[in-house]
């Protein structure tokens, strides 16, 4: 049996903010709320360095006045004082609501729900994870000399609860059980620089995370950039690991955001829907029940059930992902991408990138056996910095080989530059194999003509 | 108890300091805070999003033998704080009900109260009507004063916070935050020409601060930046020599080595910097500073929220390193002496050495002979957001870049992203301007987003990787 200090109670929550209402003579009202129960080690050359533990517990209360405008407020005080601060203070807020663009209840909000097979597991407690981390550390540690410290590394697990309700009925409620491992180690040699990578796992629960993949994971990593070299500036043909993958397609989700789209903020407009913007054997879906998404949801910030939806199918713009709002702009039904606010946020879960089988590339390229020459990128940095998503190009920090003759050298402080359009329609392959990360699913995938700059 | 900090709050605090201290503790600290947050966004010409929110908690630390556990929880009873320290306690093999011997423990001092002059500054923020007044007005002047501009966006959000500290040392102090941002964004869009230009205006402890912000100028600023890089080439990528402007182009020291010279890198081994106080690390040029004082500057404090009044700490001074910024843990676990730098973003965050105000302070020379002394490079006039890794590798973004040629400033250049290892860049920055100028900003650490100031003269970096195209 798996209890938080602070756990929600969803039929007292509602009966509680129905009589607040009721009183403020409000009619129309929802709410999210979320409390988590956490805990985490840190450890420093065998040592714990910190622990830490929190409850946390937060609500957003929503409420559409008697000119049907919105207004909402957020609180960490579940206590009826808080409760009625956050309503009252939506209310206020409510005064402020936009006209133009009126949220409401999702059409979906009451639909069945997907069956999610994500069984709680027991929480092991903050001294096991400990030992486990310190354990851990060790093994990096012993595995090889240049490799001194591990200075970024955690362990971790929590238990938390989600809801949301409305006036009309709905009740969502959801409990999970989550456990991270993240090892980041630093690695030195005489009269070199030092050099860094790592490695995360995640899970249900900290007893069945990977810790030996994750350390293995972690020392590749490290131990193969400690022969570097400057690379050349110049135009080169760049393969992305599957995680170098999704985190550039992550940086320019909002082609895919019917929120931006809306705002003019995309790159996408409301009729790019059926345009090709890829090459014609590249697949994208958003599938936020995927069984390798460790943190799937059944229900979004409005209720509104997960599913697996199509982006980019042969290279064709599908779907956009949708709030209550926009999906109601578009004459669609809500994809389940939503938040919960006042101009409700859209945002995507977890994306599987494919090939087509049918529609081949016409190459046969893998990265184990090419001998080039290419550039192998493992891992981009400084996404929040390097991307213009608004204007789709990008310049991004790297680690990463260039491969020649079947030789691979790490490079040395290099940057990748391009457009996230010619990227997707510069596609040369997408190896058969797909990965699941801890940010999606995707194949390594080859790019021709992208500017590398480097020292050398 | 009240929800407002005050003395009422002595005897609770006692009572778990002392609980702390008898179970062993070599130290126990308890963080209490409040905060009262308003968010607003104006598009085109309206308001689109207000977003109200309150916030209460804790976060209680014990430290035993140079470790620590830390607790932090919505629940400010008695029961709910007593149960977070006797789970902090548990994580460092402690019982609450074990008396030790050695426990030192001899109550807390007087409060020192840096709120008293603070107590009406809410009520003395902008109503939700006048900010969104201030807003609307500027994006109106976006209107009135850009071209081909697909979206303007106005940006406020008020962030009022109450703290006390009380730690078994005896430190017991209470203080109110107010911090103030203000943005303008555009996107301008013409055929396949597109550029984003934003930029934010902040202050602390000024409840006046919407009401005097220059919405036009702000607005000028914006447009005129977005108008000259709609059609701005992109730049051509390799090693050159770059003049950065003042104010948000100290962002490249807060990266390149602001970063570096907080205790916790020292902790982590991840600071090239950790043996050489009293060697050259940078060029003479260079004196670089972190204080907690700039008047009503985004990163100034009254106290950090470990209770210690800030200092103003030299870091490098004529290119030699002075000093780290250290907090409590830093202090014990390193021996650099505290500086009144520990910080956090709430009370969810364990406090850490984080930088305040930092900036490189002014040289002798005039920004233009800054720009003469290069023959081909790059003028970085407005900078992007940035990062450092654990191999002291830093990048940041330049928003709005210029080529020099001959020692003149010619055509705008978009995309570059400048990297570096902050060891060799610090000796490259041979030339320091005498226009030091500060900007507001927000920086993610280890204890969460922080309010900081960056700032420095016009600089000159002798040669450093700009990528592009």
């Amino acid at each position: 049996m798996m209890t938080s200090n602070n756990s929600l109670n969803a039929t007292d929550l509602r009966d509680r903010l129905q009589t607040l209402a009721s009183r403020e003579g409000i009619r129309l009202w929802d709410l999210g709320a979320a409390c988590s129960d956490d805990c985490s080690v840190q450890v420093d050359r065998g040592e714990a360095k910190q622990l830490k533990a929190s409850q946390r517990s937060s609500i957003t209360v929503r409420v559409w006045n008697n000119d049907g405008l919105v207004g909402i407020t957020s609180t960490t005080d579940l206590s009826d004082n808080g409760l009625e601060q956050a309503l009252v203070g939506a209310h206020a807020a409510s005064r402020f609501g936009n006209p133009e663009e009126i949220p409401q209840f999702s059409p979906l909000a009451t639909a069945p729900l997907p069956e999610l097979d994500r069984p709680l597991q027991p929480r092991q407690g903050i001294l096991p994870l400990l030992d486990t981390l310190r354990a851990a550390e060790a093994d990096l540690l012993g595995r090889h000399p240049a490799i001194q410290t591990v200075p970024y590394n955690g362990l971790a697990e929590s238990l938390s609860q989600s809801l949301y309700l409305n006036s009309e009925g709905a009740l969502r409620q959801m409990e999970r059980t989550q456990a991270s491992l993240y090892l980041y180690a630093r690695a030195e040699e005489t009269g070199r620089k030092p050099r860094s990578g790592g490695a995360v796992r995640l899970g249900l629960g900290s007893s069945e995370l990977d810790v030996q993949g994750c350390i293995s994971e972690a020392i590749d990593r490290t131990v193969s950039h400690l022969n570097y070299r400057p690379i050349e500036t110049g135009s080169y043909r760049v393969c992305f690991t599957p995680e170098a993958f999704l985190s550039l397609l992550g940086a320019f989700s909002s082609m895919f955001n019917a929120r931006s789209v809306l705002d003019g903020v995309s790159l996408s407009q409301r009729d790019s829907i059926g345009s090709d913007v890829a090459v014609p054997f590249f697949n994208l879906h958003d599938d936020g029940l995927h069984p390798g998404h460790i943190s799937a949801a059944a229900f979004d910030g409005e209720g509104t059930p997960t599913r697996r939806l199509s982006l980019i199918e042969d290279g064709t713009l599908r779907n956009f992902l949708h709030s209550e709002a926009t999906a109601r702009a578009f004459g669609v039904q809500p994809t389940g991408h939503a938040g919960l606010g006042a101009k409700v946020s859209v945002g995507p879960d977890w994306f599987v990138v494919g090939s087509n089988p049918q529609v081949s590339s016409g190459n046969t390229l893998d990265h184990s056996t090419e001998s080039g020459p290419f550039v192998l990128i493992e891992d981009l940095s400084a996404l929040h910095a390097g991307v213009k998503a608004t204007q789709g190009s990008f310049s991004l920090p790297f680690d990463g080989w260039l491969v020649n003759n079947g030789e691979r050298l790490s490079v040395e402080a290099a940057t990748v530059a391009g457009d996230i359009r010619s990227v997707l329609n510069g596609i040369v392959h997408l190896e058969a194999d797909a990965e699941v990360t801890h940010r999606g699913v995707s194949p390594h995938v080859w790019v021709d003509g992208l500017s590398i700059t480097g020292e050398a | 108890m009240t929800n407002a900090f005050s003395n009422q709050w002595r005897g609770l605090m006692e009572s778990l300091l002392h609980r702390g201290s008898a179970a062993g503790a070599d130290l126990v600290e308890v963080f209490l805070e409040r905060t009262d947050h308003i968010g607003l966004l104006a598009e085109q010409d309206r308001i689109t999003s207000v977003n109200p929110s309150f916030a209460r908690g804790a976060g209680l630390r014990v430290f035993r033998d140079g470790r620590d556990g830390f607790v932090s929880t919505n629940d400010l009873s008695e029961v709910g704080l007593q149960r977070a320290l006797d789970q902090a306690l548990a994580m460092l093999g402690l019982e609450a009900q074990q008396l030790t011997s050695s426990a030192t423990f001899e109550g807390l001092k007087q409060l020192t109260d840096h709120g008293l002059t603070k107590a009406d500054w809410l009520e003395r923020c902008p109503s939700l009507d006048q900010a969104s007044e201030c807003l609307l007005q500027g994006t109106t002047h976006l209107d009135r004063l850009g071209q081909h501009l697909q979206v303007r966006r106005g940006s406020y959000a008020r962030d009022w916070q109450e703290v006390l500290v009380a730690a078994s040392d005896g430190t017991f102090a209470r203080d109110i935050r107010l911090h103030q941002s203000t943005g303008l964004s555009v996107l301008a869009a013409d055929g396949d020409h597109r550029s984003s230009i934003g930029r934010r205006y902040g202050s602390s402890d000024r409840p006046d601060d919407l009401r005097d912000w220059d919405s036009e100028a702000s607005a000028a600023e914006v447009c005129n930046s977005a108008g000259t890089m709609l059609r701005a080439d992109y730049v051509d990528a390799g090693q050159m020599p770059a003049v950065l402007a003042n104010r948000f182009g100290g962002v490249i020291f807060h990266e390149a080595c602001g970063h570096l010279l907080e205790t916790t890198q020292i902790e982590r081994g991840t600071t090239p910097f950790a043996d050489r106080v009293g060697e050259l690390i940078a060029h003479p040029a260079v004196t670089a500073i972190d204080e907690g004082l700039s008047g009503g500057s985004f990163g100034s404090l009254s106290m950090d929220d470990e209770g210690m009044e800030p200092e103003r700490t030299v870091l490098i001074k004529d290119g030699v390193l002075q000093r780290f910024i250290s907090d409590r843990a830093g202090e014990l676990r390193t021996g650099h002496k505290r500086t009144g730098s520990g910080r956090r973003q709430s009370h969810a965050f364990a406090a850490a050495s984080r930088m305040r105000n930092t900036f490189i302070d002014a040289g002798s020379h005039t920004p233009e002979q800054l720009i003469e002394s290069v023959d081909q490079g790059l003028y970085c006039k407005a900078m992007g957001g940035g990062s450092v890794g654990p191999t002291g590798q830093f990048n940041f973004s330049v928003e709005e870049g210029y080529l020099i040629e001959n020692g003149k400033l010619t055509k705008p250049v978009k995309g570059a992203t400048l990297i570096g290892d902050a060891k060799e860049v610090m000796p490259r920055i041979s030339m320091c301007a005498n226009d030091l100028d500060l900007a507001a900003g927000f920086c993610g650490s280890v204890s969460g987003s922080v309010f900081v100031t960056v700032g420095q003269p016009h600089i000159k970096v002798d040669s450093i990787t700009v990528g592009g195209r």
